[in-house]
């Protein structure tokens, strides 16, 4: 039995310890705003926060998350409640296919929330550069980035 | 209607708007189809059902794959029923109730599809409108509609709303192609950026895609792939998982997968089983890949275009222009591994998958299982964007030959290997091109040759399923329509373009978007670029020369407006230093029968590494009526950064037996710091048909790049990708 904090909740689990964590994210816990893309660490898709940390979870054990606090997309917000980054991303219609999407709003999560001050276009692309999307939606999703950080009073 | 189980529901947020769309709970969805809602595509009931409600249902066989069709055709369909836009609802990709309207490719979706729901939107008024009048008793032409409601003009509180009229009965029409469609000027949905339902679910992780789907009592598995493209299965050692709980092997010759009540067992068994392949090392050598392809057999020449004397007025030209260009093989590089849902059973298969062709899909099911199409039932749910036929039909024939041989519902999932090992392929295209010019520098013959793979247009290519499982099939190859735009955009007196179509091609090959109009456009538009520099005239200013077409004028000097051109020939000799500044153009009219479109690339070349950075790009783009704003920008911005990707970075690596780029770190693609900045001008036509946005654009940048490359540092780039190993090569000459 594996014991997990996700989304504010502690949720006990009878999974294979190597069980990636993304797995029993989607298929256990039904949470589906993480997605696969990979598994292998590369494109961002499974991005979510541990500790406010961006961490692939198709590639962490979920025998090793111990007592880090998971956030998942769900986490965050909902179509009727959305967090200020999603705003953003609704906002800027930042997202055509959208399967890399949650991996874009989860990296931005943890870029905005350890930093002060809006961030620059620079700063924001170096941010993302390890979250692949194949559409090319790129310049809204930085769009909605800037927009995020606006929203949450980065700037103040 | 009022039966259906709705089980997925999304919302506008950002202008309070409200959309439905809904996916049919199973038990919902068998009623509906044993009800047996006409799908013929000659009929209005097929596209559209007015609900008692006051709602009004559409029908699709289309889908939306991320272009935004899922706002774009509601727009269309309520602009004609003057109708809100949130009393539609869209119900896209289920064969069962939508209209085959063909695959969503080739950009025809709104051109074809959304022409075809608005004309079926514009008979269901007429006959409204004509029903309205007996009830009313003052002809058509006295009546108004508003929101549904069909009114007396004189006097507005003399009305009959149209679920009054024919709430859940049907019209029992054909579509009529005389029907009146609204005067353009009078469009109030039609032209507006309306936002995409489909996003506050994505981004908040509520949205269904097929990767999140599931139904009772499924298995996962996953397909186990032979080491070798060719290599047949010898033997499988069962026992090599047996420590795994719940995992077991299934096979059909040699097909070979393993299945487990979860996800992770099954992919631990497929890494774990053991089994045995033949060898097999039939793909040429890599470095070879240009000498097979034209040694490869010709099956059949089809030329693109053949007017005036090429031949003598290029052998009696003052100068003599000729060039050799290849576009390498590519991947499509979904961000979501492929992924489908199968439950077969009791002569019956009801799929789940992402296809673009939900209607061809069945087909192919139908094949691989040997049962009849009218016992498969394909819906639609959503993946990762496909830009082309991908694995999505692979994985779907996968799932639906396993779960037949097991007899449960399954669900196949693609590893990031899978899919970029073996998606077919976008195929290596060869082009060589000559032309003979004046003393004035002016074009006065044009002669090109194409090697690419012969196309079954209307077949599908082999599945897997079928390959592995020793199904017979028809041996098709379909790389899509890769011969148009062959013929150049500009009316050359003298020309000649021949398309050799080889008899096979190394990979399994399907359409990527834009297949064969993005690698014929480049070669022709960096040729048109060479034959301008040696002319020694402005790029712009020497295309200008040709074009005739007043629309294809206004977007190549629209671009050039936008990109501020700064007019004189290629290449600028005015720089020293490490880093090279140069701007490239590129124009095409799409398939020479649609979408115009223009652009400018800057970049940056450095010397030293040979790097090349697109920092800008920009479009001008006119599709004739724009449906939706802001979708035609996403569609332009997704073309130009995706073509980037493939035209500074992508190509396909092999060995003489599979695909060796099998991830992210060996098919690489752009990151967000080599993205560039999109800036565009669309040119709105609204009393124009509108046109294909999804494809036209991504023919620009690998020619554009290209001519910028030549303007900064004076090389010539024919060989896609420009990778810094190929600009030092063609450096040092």
């Amino acid at each position: 039995m594996i014991t997990l904090s996700v989304n504010g909740k502690s949720r006990t689990l009878d999974v294979e310890p190597d069980t990636p964590l993304l797995y029993v994210l989607r298929d256990n816990l039904e949470l589906h705003g993480p997605k696969f893309g990979c598994g292998l660490a590369q494109c961002g898709s499974c991005t979510v926060l541990i500790d406010g940390k961006a961490v692939r979870s198709c590639s962490l054990a979920v025998s090793k998350v111990g007592a880090g606090k998971v956030v998942t997309l769900e986490g965050l917000g909902t179509p009727q409640k959305p967090h200020p980054i999603q705003q953003a991303f609704i906002d800027e219609q930042a997202a055509q296919c959208g399967y890399c999407i949650n991996g874009m709003v989860m990296q931005t999560a943890a870029f905005l929330g350890a930093r002060q001050g809006n961030p620059s276009e620079r700063e924001i692309r170096q941010a993302l550069q390890n979250n692949l999307c194949r559409c090319g939606t790129h310049q809204r999703i930085v769009a909605a980035v800037k927009r995020a950080a606006a929203l949450m009073g980065k700037g103040a | 209607m009022a039966t259906l189980e709705t089980t997925r529901r999304e919302f506008l947020v950002g202008t309070g708007a409200l959309v439905v769309s809904f996916s049919l709970a199973p038990a919902a969805r068998a009623q509906m189809v044993g009800a047996g809602k006409p799908v013929a595509p000659d009929q209005v009931d097929s596209f559209l059902a007015v609900g008692k409600n006051g709602t009004v249902t559409m029908y699709t066989g289309k889908v939306d794959i991320g272009t935004g069709i899922r706002v774009a055709l509601p727009q269309m369909v309520a602009e004609e029923l003057d109708l809100p836009l949130d009393k539609i609802q869209l119900i896209e990709g289920d064969t069962a109730l939508t209209p085959d309207q063909g695959p969503t490719w080739g950009s025809l979706s709104v051109q074809v599809a959304g022409v075809q729901l608005r004309q079926a939107a514009a008979t269901a008024r007429k006959a409204l409108l004509e029903m309205a009048a007996q009830r009313l008793g003052k002809p058509p032409a006295d009546l108004g509609v508003r929101a549904g409601v069909v009114f007396v003009v004189t006097e507005p509180q003399r009305r009959v709303s149209y679920a009054d009229l024919i709430g859940d009965q049907s019209f029992n029409l054909k579509l009529d192609p005389a029907a009146p469609v609204k005067n353009p000027k009078d469009h109030t949905i039609v032209g507006q950026p309306v936002p995409r339902p489909d996003i506050p679910g994505k981004v908040t992780g509520t949205h269904i895609y097929i990767q999140d789907f599931r139904v009772p009592g499924m298995l996962h598995a996953r397909v186990v792939r032979p080491p070798a493209i060719g290599a047949t299965l010898q033997s499988v050692d069962e026992s090599s998982i047996k420590a795994i709980k719940g995992a077991r092997v299934v096979r059909q010759e040699s097909f070979l997968a393993v299945v487990a009540d979860s996800e992770w067992a099954a992919v631990k068994a497929a890494k774990a089983l053991k089994a045995t392949w033949s060898s097999w090392e039939g793909l040429p050598e890599p470095s070879k890949l240009w000498e097979h392809v034209r040694a490869t057999k010709i099956a059949k020449d089809d030329v693109a275009v053949d007017r005036g004397d090429p031949k003598a007025a290029i052998a009696g030209a003052a100068k003599k222009v000729t060039a050799t260009y290849d576009f390498a093989i590519h991947t499509h590089g979904s961000m979501g591994p492929s992924c489908a849902v199968a439950d077969v059973k009791a002569g019956k298969a009801e799929i789940w998958s992402p296809s673009q062709a939900p209607h061809w899909l069945r087909r192919e099911v139908a094949a691989t299982l040997q049962m009849d199409p009218k016992d498969v039932h394909v819906q639609y749910l959503d993946g990762a964007g496909c830009y082309g036929r991908n694995g999505h039909e692979d994985a779907t024939c996968d799932a639906a030959l396993i779960s037949k041989l097991i007899g449960k519902p399954v669900r196949v999932q693609w590893s990031r290997e899978d899919e970029h090992g073996w998606d077919p392929k976008g195929p290596p295209t060869l082009v060589e091109i000559t032309a003979g010019l004046d003393t004035q520098g002016n074009i006065v013959g044009w002669q090109s040759e194409l090697w690419v793979p012969k196309a079954d247009i209307t077949e599908w290519p082999r599945t897997l399923a079928a390959t592995f499982a020793g199904i017979a099939q028809k041996e098709a190859i379909n790389p899509g329509n890769i011969h148009r735009n062959l013929d150049p955009s500009y009316p050359f007196a003298n020309q000649k373009a021949v398309a050799h179509r080889l008899d096979s091609t190394p990979f399994r090959p399907s359409w990527i978007r834009t297949p064969g109009r993005m690698q014929n456009t480049y070669a022709n538009e960096v040729f048109i670029d060479e034959c301008a520099a040696a002319a020694g005239a402005d790029p712009v200013e020497y295309r200008l020369r040709y074009l005739g077409d007043p629309r294809g004028i206004a977007v190549l000097r629209a671009a050039a407006n936008l990109a501020k051109w700064d007019q004189r020939p290629s290449p600028r000799r005015d720089q020293s230093g490490t880093i090279a500044r140069g701007r490239g153009v590129a124009y095409v009219k799409y398939e020479n029968a649609r979408t115009y479109c223009a652009g400018v690339a800057e970049v940056e070349v450095n010397k030293q590494t040979g790097a090349i950075r697109c920092t800008r790009f920009y479009v001008a783009h006119d599709c004739g009526q724009i449906i939706n704003p802001d979708g035609v920008r996403a569609q332009i911005e997704g073309n130009i950064i995706q073509t980037v990707s493939r035209t500074l970075k992508e190509e396909l690596k092999w060995n003489r037996s599979r695909v060796t780029s099998v991830d992210w770190a060996s098919y690489p693609i752009l990151r967000f710091p080599e993205v560039p900045e999109v800036v565009m001008e669309l040119i709105s036509r609204p009393s124009e048909p509108p046109w294909g946005v999804g494809e036209p654009a991504a023919v620009l940048p690998p020619p554009a790049i290209s001519n910028a490359v030549f303007d900064a540092i004076g090389v010539r780039l024919r060989s896609v990708p420009f990778t810094p190993d190929r600009v030092k090569k063609a450096t040092a000459g």
